[in-house]
């Protein structure tokens, strides 16, 4: 008897109803988008004009981002910050995964524990500790003490070790008898059989790095120093009630993410899924 | 001839131990080093200042020793009280957080076409910046403009709350953002577990006759139990930690309403500068979680049913 392919009309209804509940649930954002292209005093009229009738998108835009704020600053600092801080926590955190899973030697067991013991501490309670450090090491108000900060992953580092223990040891086995070492393995046999994981925690470092907020506020002081987060609420402040400025500003804060996001939409959702990892 | 062999074997076997040795630290060297600075150590600065009375803008020379006064003055502090209330209150944002999400998850799974569609919708407001989506709200929520006052008007609340600038609302209307935000993570997570039971079971079940209540009850809810516990205690770790929301959108306030643990200890190492105080609240935050941390561990045996 061959299965009919028609259309499933209680899923067509029940998938219907979840898109108006998921329009409801980002509504929000696309609040935020429209007031960004109106006039300010078209942002609070009603009923809301979704699509407005009069846009003012360009002036709002340019005022972002060529007025007397030097939003690209901020612009280019987060990127440095998140780029360099993605860079340098994969490399930490893949050599650590490789040692701890792949090189045998006695002390690898407990030290692996040690690390894994910090995951329970919540950085948010060393804050102090470390603002203390941060000052009298010099590091404070430092791009490179905001990127140092947060270099050193147990998250990433277990993550990327639980895939380098799937690797077959007849790979590596056998490439030491040719005789190369455990770096040559590294970089030539490990690192390209586990891209996609390595990939995963990449897009997910540079997403919470591009999002943190808690550090910069913390650990930056100079203005021409700060990130993207902090920036968006000094020009809330700023421009206190100019709400067509400040959505236009957070779309400007949201929109590079959204497009890694996009990109890269199954390695975080199956990153989040696999190690229910969260920043 | 054969001992030959045999010294020569060890010797090299020897030799390849070392060397396993060798790369063993040298690969995991910038990991420890790192958790050594950045964690470890301040950790031991953080016992000592427990003990101290500290104004740090005032130099070392200020340093006071103070013994146990500060954990006998957070006994005592009702601000601090009233912080450690709301963080417990916050909490209740956990299980209405599962249970919405365990909802989504289930009709996603296999109840609708497009299902990467609906994954990215409700995942979109985990990603987006804490900063801009609370921007976001703070104007939603405005009490005379906002749309949702308006809204609430306009199907006859005449006397809407003034959400996060009244003090009663201040924190359900947090709790309410946050819920929100965490709804994709909890998605995801579920639908993994979702995925990961046998199909099967749901076939014989169905021909022994049960509906889909029966089955929820007796083959979905048992079969997620790990997942959902550990969303439990990440979701309550989470809440801990929460510090973004707040920092933006109330500051703590109004009159102290929304004041919770990491924002408290902000506040007085910060902008009150007192130190030694502010580690004192670390150290509670630290315990709390690490209680938690070993509720899971014990939990993990015992309370998932399989």
């Amino acid at each position: 008897m061959p299965v009919q392919k028609t259309l499933n009309w209680k899923k067509a209804v029940v998938t219907l109803i979840m898109f108006a509940c998921g329009i409801l649930f980002l509504l929000p954002f696309f609040w935020m988008l429209s007031a960004s292209l109106k006039f300010e005093n078209d942002v609070f009229t009603y009923p809301i004009q979704w699509i407005p009738e009069r846009w003012n998108a360009v002036n709002n835009y340019k005022t972002v981002w060529m007025g007397d704020y030097p939003f690209w600053l901020y612009y280019l600092n987060t990127i440095k910050v998140a780029v360099l801080t993605t860079l340098t926590s994969v490399t930490v955190s893949s050599l650590a995964a490789y040692g701890f899973s792949k090189v045998h030697f006695p002390a690898g067991r407990w030290l692996f524990l040690i690390v894994l013991a910090t995951f329970m501490v919540p950085q948010q309670a060393i804050l102090v500790p470390q603002f203390i450090l941060y000052r009298s090491l010099g590091l404070f108000d430092t791009h490179i003490g905001l990127i140092l900060l947060n270099s050193f992953s147990v998250l990433g580092t277990f993550m990327l070790r639980q895939f380098f223990m799937t690797l077959h040891n007849d790979y590596i086995e056998s490439a030491k008898i040719d005789g190369a070492g455990h770096f040559r393995i590294f970089l030539q046999i490990a690192v390209p059989l586990v891209r996609p994981a390595i990939a995963t925690y990449a897009i997910l470092r540079f997403i919470w790095t591009w999002n943190d907020y808690q550090n910069p506020l913390i650990f930056l002081r100079t203005d021409r120093l700060i990130t993207l987060q902090l920036a968006m609420q000094k020009f809330t402040t700023i421009n206190g009630e100019y709400y067509s400025l400040i959505m236009a500003a957070a779309v400007s804060a949201i929109f590079p993410l959204l497009i890694v996001f996009i990109i890269g939409q199954k390695q975080v959702i199956e990153g989040i899924a696999l190690g229910g990892v969260k920043g | 001839m054969a001992t030959a062999a045999g010294v020569n074997g060890r010797k090299r076997a020897s030799s390849l131990q070392r060397k396993e040795f060798l790369a063993g630290w040298l690969f995991v060297a910038p990991m420890l080093i790192g958790i050594s600075i950045f964690t470890l150590f301040p950790i031991l600065i953080m016992l000592i200042l427990n003990f101290s009375d500290w104004d740090f803008v005032m130099g070392l020379d200020n340093f006071k020793w103070a013994g146990l006064d500060n954990f006998a003055r957070l006994a005592d502090d009702a601000k601090f009280h009233k912080t450690f209330t709301n963080n417990l209150i916050f909490m209740f944002t956990v299980p209405v957080c599962m249970a919405i999400s365990l909802l989504l998850a289930i009709i996603i799974d296999k109840h609708v076409y497009m299902k990467d569609y609906f994954k990215v919708t409700y995942f979109m407001p985990y990603i987006s910046s804490v900063v801009a989506v609370a921007v976001v709200w703070q104007v939603l929520f405005h009490p005379s403009k906002g749309p949702v006052n308006h809204f609430l008007r306009l199907v006859g609340i005449d006397d809407p709350p003034g959400w996060i600038a009244d003090p009663n609302w201040a924190l359900v209307s947090v709790m309410m953002i946050s819920v929100w935000i965490s709804i994709g993570f909890n998605m995801i997570v579920y639908l993994a577990g979702l995925q990961s039971i046998p199909k099967d079971l749901y076939e014989s079940a169905e021909i022994d006759g049960a509906g889909g209540w029966i089955k929820f009850r007796k083959i979905t809810l048992p079969l997620l139990s790990p997942t959902t516990f550990f969303l439990l205690i990440t979701g309550i770790i989470y809440t801990f930690k929460s510090f973004d929301l707040i920092a933006v959108l109330t500051k703590g306030g109004p009159a102290g309403s929304t004041s919770l643990m990491v924002w408290y200890m902000y506040e007085t190492a910060f902008l009150n500068l007192k130190i030694g105080y502010a580690s004192a609240i670390g150290t509670v935050l630290f315990v709390s979680v690490l209680i938690i941390t070993l509720i899971q561990w014990i939990g993990q045996n015992k309370w998932v049913n399989y």
